[in-house]
């Protein structure tokens, strides 16, 4: 707090000296005299412990007049010590008004040098002010906001049956699909706190609200263990647990729209998280999560009649095998000095609502491949390649069929698979062209549902950064599902960031 | 839930395997720094007490970094990181950090220094806006071509060093005092060799020749981009060339990750030179060391400015 505050105050007193105006007026020798006896009666009340009040708004000015401009920058470098030293002691210190100067900075420009004195006439830069390593989102915490919209059209008119995702493009038109508040900061020595809260526009134009992610996570368990609690996306593959913003594509994957439902895989719980000590990065984790509700899309969700076709079942958690397991593990190895790969094995394990005692494993597989161009410029050349394969085994219990309630499915277990690959190809800064690939399939089962039969989807895209807080993307999707046939769609995506969001991870 | 207990299984089989065999131990104090030109520094500081690491390459724009899983690995056996700090490293270093799980690296331990601590920034904002560019509010964090500025962080490193590895204090000592005796009798050197170009006027691609300009008494009269971070556009370089020719700029300082395609077509209608100055060392031949780079920043741009007059 005081450190950011100094910052943030002597930035904003070299904001206002300057801007005060280095008119032509002349110098009076008295109001020399006067900022003395000011500065004087500040120090005066520091010293005794008394908070002085306000800054002081005094003028400084250039006189052309070598002497009495050395003088007046003396004296703006002790104004400016002083006020640190009151803005680190003083907890109420206040930043003076911004916005009345039209130099944004500081900076000492040696065109402005006085060629008789050497005398700079602008104040000299910041006394030593200790510098934080985050930004100046708040005192506590850092506060991010993204925006995402979607514009486009799709030969199927019903485009919420094509796009099946939550933060997809939902009508022909637009979709504001992904608004989302992020907050994060270190609680105290020992845990980090999150929240990202989703704001999301409706195709009914309905504002929906959710507490999508809330969590700790510990910074400092011995033996390279990590703790996270809360509500999280899980770590389960590459795709899962990232924020739509951060996706490559406008859309989900097919595949994790089938097994992990519309909004990916998240819940109440806790995931504990191992480094070995090898010498390339090997990670183990485990998550135990509740197994209920929308983002528990293939357990105890009550939406999962798409899945198995029947009436979904209800049942208490009755033993700890009632809630779900999550394990991975992740390995990565640097190939070369441009070349990193990472590859990770995750499976999902809890019980589903086809029945009192019917259970659901997941499993999945992925790998991520990047080179970046030694001599990159922000970030660019670089070509990516990543893929990820899911396969879910569903035991159906005998059940109610939700289309005729006369009609009982039999026992069965229904298996999916599919799997995307894409490859993006950062051709120079802050452009990146990119292909995706993927495809989904069920076995045939005792009832029919679109959600399980076969589809394939082609998706070539464009993405534009002007700066890293803004992005402009082009899309088109060639999609063919079985029994319905193919349809085409072009989405236009456009995305900004606001404040100090988190930056992401590899 | 078969497999999953299969998994426990291997997961605590392979903790009890680790956990057996001690962390590689050379004797030396591990010592991480973001950036290749820290860590030049923190060699001369360590001597052969320390192992020196740099997570960023010598070439690569050090603003954007991969958080690579390697990284992580990285960090977490480091005694102590080194980071310029001044969100130098925003981009990248926060995520690292919270796989990290080193608590000797942590923020406010004495294994953990932000150069930027203590050095007397540029360029600080007064308002916070990002249609300006990204502009760092923390004020320009490329200090580090400021001899002054190594030095003050040297001692930091010295003082830091000393605390977490009390038995070497007075190895770091000595190579504190012998390195400041170096940097100033190098400075005066350097001072002399561009006194005679004192107001010398320079054009950079990013703002990240200030300090240098400060301390040697040049004058950035533009930079190619038109703001931080913001990519050159035919218009502001028309602006550019323009002023390059009323105030007879001659001179541009690129570094190797920078779009040198731009400046060759800038310098070619001003009649400039394009120098190829990079601020890590390492990053041409034979600027491995602190005094190799700058030897060799102070005579390519005293070369240029005399072959100019």
């Amino acid at each position: 707090m005081h450190a950011s505050r100094a910052v943030t105050f002597g930035a904003a007193m070299l904001m206002f000296l300057p801007a005060a105006g280095w008119g032509q007026r002349p110098l009076q020798s008295d109001s020399v005299a006067v900022a003395i006896q000011r500065l004087g009666a500040r120090l005066d009340s520091l010293q005794s412990g008394v908070c002085p009040v306000e800054p002081i708004p005094a003028a400084p000015r250039v006189t052309g007049d070598a002497n009495s401009d050395s003088l007046m920058a003396a004296m703006n470098r002790l104004t400016l010590r002083v006020e640190s030293l009151r803005a680190t002691r003083c907890l109420t210190a206040r930043v003076p008004p911004a916005g009345a100067n039209p130099a944004d900075t500081a900076q000492v420009r040696p065109d402005s040098l006085d060629p008789a004195s050497g005398v700079l006439p602008t104040p000299s830069p910041t006394p030593q002010l200790p510098t934080a390593s985050r930004s100046a989102g708040g005192a506590y915490m850092n506060l991010g906001f993204v925006a995402l919209a979607d514009f486009g059209w799709s030969t199927e008119p019903d485009v919420g049956s094509l796009q099946l995702g939550d933060h997809d493009p939902q009508v022909r038109g637009f979709t504001i699909p992904n608004a989302e508040l992020s907050l994060d900061g270190a609680v105290d020595p020992y845990f980090k706190g999150f929240s990202n809260i989703v704001y999301k526009i409706q195709p009914n134009g309905e504002t929906g609200v959710e507490l999508e992610e809330v969590y700790f996570l510990t910074t400092s368990l011995p033996w390279n263990f990590q703790i996270k609690g809360g509500q999280f996306f899980t770590e389960f593959g590459r795709q899962n647990p990232q924020h739509p913003h951060s996706w490559a594509f406008v859309d989900q994957p097919l595949v994790l729209n089938r097994i992990f439902g519309p909004d990916g895989l998240r819940s109440q719980g806790a995931r504990v998280s191992w480094l070995a000590p090898t010498p390339w990065y090997l990670e183990a984790m485990v998550s135990v999560l509740n197994s209920t509700g929308g983002t528990a899309f293939s357990f105890r969700s009550d939406e999962s009649a798409a899945i198995h076709g029947g009436v979904p079942v209800e049942h208490a958690v009755r033993r700890l095998q009632d809630l779900m397991l999550v394990p991975r593990i992740a390995t990565s190895f640097d190939l070369t000095e441009t070349q990193t790969l990472v590859l990770g094995a995750s499976a999902a394990l809890g019980p589903n609502s086809s029945g009192p005692d019917a259970d659901t494993r997941i499993y999945g597989a992925d790998l991520y491949w990047k080179w970046k161009s030694a001599s990159a410029d922000r970030g660019f050349p670089f070509v990516s390649f990543q893929t990820e394969v899911l396969a879910r085994r569903y035991e159906a219990a005998a059940r109610v069929s939700a289309e005729n309630a006369t009609v009982t499915l039999p026992a069965e277990t229904l298996s999916d698979r599919g799997f995307y690959s894409q490859l993006l190809w950062g051709i120079k800064p802050r452009v990146v062209v990119g292909i995706r690939g993927e495809s989904s399939s069920g076995d045939a089962a005792a009832f029919d549902s679109q959600l399980r039969a076969d589809r394939y989807r082609l998706s070539p895209n464009l993405t534009w950064y002007p700066t890293e807080f803004s992005k402009l993307r082009l899309q088109y999707n060639y999609d063919h599902r079985q029994g319905i046939g193919s349809d085409d769609s072009v989405w236009m995506q456009f995305e900004f960031l606001l404040g100090a969001h988190a930056a992401h991870k590899f | 839930m078969k497999t999953s207990a299969l998994f426990l299984k291997v997961a605590s089989a392979t903790l009890i395997a680790a956990s057996s065999t001690a962390p590689l131990d050379n004797g030396k104090l591990n010592v991480v720094a973001t950036t290749p030109d820290l860590a030049a520094i923190a060699r001369e500081i360590g001597g052969d007490a320390v192992a020196v690491k740099a997570l960023a390459k010598p070439t690569e724009d050090p603003h954007y970094v991969d958080a690579k899983p390697s990284h992580v690995v990285t960090l977490n056996r480091a005694d102590v990181l080194i980071e310029g700090g001044a969100e130098l490293e925003l981009g990248w270093l926060p995520p690292l950090l919270e796989s990290t799980r080193n608590e000797k690296i942590a923020s406010g331990a004495a294994g953990r220094i932000s150069a930027s601590q203590g050095v007397t920034m540029l360029e600080v904002p007064a308002t916070f806006d990002r249609s300006r560019g990204d502009v760092h509010p923390y004020g320009n964090p490329h200090f580090l071509l400021d001899p002054l500025n190594v030095k003050l962080i040297a001692a930091q490193m010295a003082d830091h060093f000393a605390q977490v590895d009390p038995k070497a204090a007075a190895q770091y000592r000595a190579n504190l005092k012998t390195f400041d005796s170096a940097v100033d009798v190098k400075l005066s050197q350097w001072e002399q060799q561009l006194a005679p170009f004192r107001g010398a006027k320079i054009v950079t691609y990013h703002k990240d020749f200030s300090y240098l300009a400060e301390r040697f008494n040049l004058e950035v009269v533009e930079t190619l981009e038109p703001k931080p971070g913001i990519a050159p556009s035919p218009a502001h370089l028309a602006r550019v060339i323009a002023t390059m020719r009323a105030v007879n700029a001659r001179v541009i300082l690129v570094q190797p990750y920078q779009n040198r395609k731009t400046a060759e077509t800038v310098a070619r209608q001003t009649n400039a030179v394009v120098l190829d100055i990079p601020q890590q060392p390492g990053a041409i031949k034979n600027t491995d060391t602190y005094f190799e780079l700058m030897d060799y920043m102070v005579g390519t741009l005293a070369g240029a400015f005399r072959s100019q007059k």
